[in-house]
């Protein structure tokens, strides 16, 4: 036996065996209020003003009356529908870093068809084009990856994440043309309105709310209770096993794909017609990215990524609104979002390990 | 317990649905904006493309800031949102804006125009202001307005400073055919070069007008352009000032927004390059301390002491506006160091001919387009879709005669610049830079 041996690090750390639910809250609980600490901590030293009164302006960026109030849902619909959309691929392990890109081409697809085919569709089957191409597009994008992967095993992380910038150079592109001599896009159709989103209940993108509450049931079922969901999470768990359980690897990775490709072209659709009417490189506006963060912190269970889509919705809309109202630049507000975001991610840590430090670990060995 | 949480997370976004459809149709928030004549509760909201880091959108701050002083307003009466982009996001913040009580809401970008006009239609009570945008007058829409100014007055004055540079540099021998022979094209004429944005009526009513500023000085001149494709590209305006220069350009004018062409002409310069620098917007002395000769400049402040006074006293605000020099809403700014001897005297005068209308910038016995002079000019101020092929008319406008009394008369038509013609002198480069 060697003397290293009983000198016993002063900290170590350690997995923890599934955390009760009780205590999953407890732990998420303190993160959200050591993050408001914290920020409040930020907000004074850097302001001078009472972090209470700020919080309360925060609150007020999403439920400060009822137009902001469905900007909000809005703007959780569209966060949650790209979230959704990852949830198969990331299941199944697949990095697909490149829902930006899906989403884009997507929301290019239904604009071109919007321009192209506005003045001479019936407005059914203009809508139908556009539907059906803005999956097909967002479809290519995922299948592309899926298939290099499947057939070569090409690197899906770097694959998706360069299909991003193909997206976006295409974009920049058919936006330069279609501008003609004038300086901006500005809304497709202006004159027309054709292929914009009928009104429902008072508001185009209350048939984005629709479609996305659809999908989001849709996924769950899709994941928890189909054959097909169950493969995919067979393949994410282990290929080997699957192969050994004779599920077809290479298609179970490229059908995955090209869902959840199509659903995040869907996504482009809805922001093009339903919500901005326009097309631009910003038209994602990084939510491909942001939906990362939200389908892992759901764990893939689409009704927990609405919480996590509308925490951080929620987040950003406060955080823009205490810049507005204290005139405060961007980054002050970018700080504020960051710190909590970072808590809430340091979270899952203390979820998934526990810390053990000297003195209590002699005594477990004792008993 | 999992079942039971996304049960009602199921239920709640049902419910949230329901409660979105019933409420957001915009009401609730009209109500707020009457009665706000009475100057306490008078505000005034403010969309800008940027924030105070980015010369263009600084230029409004402080306009806007100045006009607040003068007319007394307190901070809680101007509502900013910084960095609103081009798009469905303008739309928002100006609706948010008339939510929380504005009665004047001022857009700074062009591209906020479409977004702008959308809140106008839908809150008649509210002035909405598009800085820069071209179709108020033929919108429709009574609350809707925009407004420009007649930089293209000071770039012709920036023009006639680097003009007499340039014959300051010829004159005393240190710029000829023998010390630098590519600045001079094969007919002996001295090479001048610009960096513009885009190639829209805005940018070419510019060049056009600093180009006869220099020739006014300089008759055996020429003039190259080079486009970024964008308003604030630091590194392609410098790429473009370098190939400029490397072309044999002496003078790099400017239309974009970045002090990448000012030092990357203090750089050759500081090379052995004879070159010189006049920039946009702002004072380019600390970027480019020998190279620069002056910066032609927006006054904002003029337009929103007039527009935000106006909103304030119950008045109507002028759909179209755009002044120059006689109302000091456009001026030049300190000379440098190394301008030619007696160009403040020269300049004072050239202001003051512009300012009684004894000189016109676009004068057509000054220029010629395709050998010929120009004695008719048709500009039609229709409102149009490019993405249709052909493009389709929008907002309908007149087509009208712009070559009045031997000038082609330039925002006073509408507010924003509509000057397309190509004149002789002028080359267009057909690539942008890369």
């Amino acid at each position: 036996m060697s003397k290293t041996q009983a000198k016993e690090p002063f900290m170590r750390i350690a997995k923890r065996d599934q955390a009760s639910f009780g205590k999953k809250f407890t732990v998420r609980a303190v993160a959200i209020v050591l993050a408001l600490v914290v920020d409040a901590i930020f907000i004074f030293s850097v302001t001078g003003l009472n972090p209470l009164k700020v919080y309360g302006v925060m609150f007020q960026g999403s439920f400060g009356n009822s137009v902001r109030f469905s900007w909000m849902l809005r703007d959780l619909v569209t966060l949650l529908c790209i979230s959704v959309a990852l949830a198969p691929a990331f299941k199944m392990r697949f990095w697909n870093i490149g829902a930006e890109g899906q989403v884009l081409i997507g929301g290019l697809a239904t604009a071109l068809v919007m321009v192209e085919f506005g003045n001479s569709l019936p407005t059914p089957l203009l809508f139908l084009v556009m539907v059906v191409s803005s999956i097909v597009a967002g479809g290519i994008w995922g299948f592309l990856p899926a298939f290099f992967k499947a057939n070569w095993n090409t690197n899906e992380t770097l694959f998706t994440l360069m299909m991003n910038y193909v997206a976006t150079s295409l974009v920049a592109s058919a936006t330069d043309i279609m501008r003609g001599t004038a300086s901006s896009l500005g809304k497709l159709n202006m004159s027309t309105q054709a292929g914009w989103m009928p009104m429902f209940l008072g508001q185009r993108y209350n048939v984005n709310i629709l479609v996305v509450l659809i999908l989001t049931i849709l996924m769950y079922l899709y994941l928890k209770f189909s054959k097909q969901g169950y493969e995919l999470s067979v393949v994410g768990e282990s290929e080997n096993t699957a192969r050994y359980a004779g599920i077809n690897v290479k298609r179970v990775t490229i059908r995955t794909m090209i869902i959840s490709g199509a659903i995040c072209g869907l996504a482009g659709f809805l922001i093009v017609s339903g919500k901005d009417q326009t097309i631009a490189t910003t038209s994602a506006g990084g939510q491909g990215f942001t939906a990362i963060i939200v389908a892992w912190l759901a764990k893939f269970n689409t009704f927990y990524m609405a919480l996590i889509s509308f925490l951080l919705v929620f987040l950003s809309r406060g955080a823009a609104e205490i810049a507005s109202t204290y005139d405060l630049n961007d980054f002050s507000s970018s700080i504020i979002e960051g710190i909590i975001l970072f808590f809430i991610l340091g979270s899952e840590f203390f979820i998934n390990y526990r810390v053990i430090f000297r003195g209590s670990e002699s005594k477990e060995v004792a008993q | 317990m999992k079942k039971f949480i996304t049960f009602i997370l199921a239920a709640a976004m049902v419910l949230s649905l329901a409660a979105c459809g019933g409420s957001s149709s915009g009401s609730g928030s009209g109500s707020e904006t009457e009665g706000a004549t009475a100057s306490s509760d008078f505000k005034v909201g403010v969309i800008l493309v940027g924030d105070e880091t980015e010369g263009y959108s600084a230029a409004h701050i402080d306009g806007i800031k100045e006009a607040q002083k003068e007319l007394g307003l307190s901070d809680d009466q101007i509502i900013w949102k910084y960095k609103v982009p081009e798009s469905q996001e303008c739309y928002e913040a100006a609706v948010d804006l008339v939510g929380q009580g504005c009665s004047l809401i001022i857009s700074n970008s062009y591209g906020h125009q479409t977004f702008m006009v959308q809140a106008a239609q839908e809150y008649p009570d509210v002035t909405f202001v598009s800085m820069t945008g071209d179709f108020a007058a033929i919108s429709g829409c009574d609350n809707f307005k925009n407004a420009f100014d007649n930089i293209y007055e000071a770039r012709y004055v920036s023009g006639v400073v680097a003009g007499l540079k340039l014959q300051e540099l010829m004159n005393d021998g240190t710029l000829t055919q023998e010390t630098q022979p590519d600045s001079f094209d094969a007919d002996g004429n001295v090479k001048v070069g610009y960096v513009g944005a885009y190639n829209y009526a805005e940018v070419v009513s510019g060049y056009t007008a600093f180009y006869l500023g220099i020739k006014s000085v300089v008759p055996n001149s020429v003039m190259e352009v080079l486009y970024t494709n964008s308003w604030f590209d630091i590194d392609k305006e410098a790429a473009a000032a370098e190939s400029l220069i490397a072309n044999g350009c002496v003078i790099i004018g400017q239309h974009a927004d970045s002090t990448g062409a000012p030092s990357a002409t203090q750089k050759e310069k500081d090379n052995g390059r004879i070159c010189y620098s006049v920039g946009y917007n702002i004072d380019m002395l600390e970027t480019a301390p020998t190279a620069a000769l002056t910066s032609p400049t927006n006054n904002w402040s003029v337009y929103y002491k007039y527009a935000i006074g106006a909103a304030m006293n119950g008045e109507d605000i002028d759909t179209d506006w755009s002044k120059g020099f006689a109302d000091d809403a456009v001026g030049i700014t300190e000379l440098g160091p190394e301008c030619a001897e007696g160009t403040q005297e020269k300049v004072d005068d050239v202001i003051s001919q512009i300012k009684d209308g004894s000189l016109k910038v676009f004068d057509t016995s000054t220029f010629t387009v395709d050998g010929q002079p120009v004695t008719t000019a048709e500009c039609d101020l229709s409102y149009m879709d490019y993405t249709q092929n052909p493009p389709e008319v929008i907002y309908q406008g007149d087509t009208v005669e712009a070559i009045v009394d031997g000038a082609f008369s330039e925002s006073t038509f509408r507010s924003a610049p509509y000057f397309t013609l190509r004149i002789d002198g002028i080359t267009e480069d057909a690539e942008p830079v890369q």
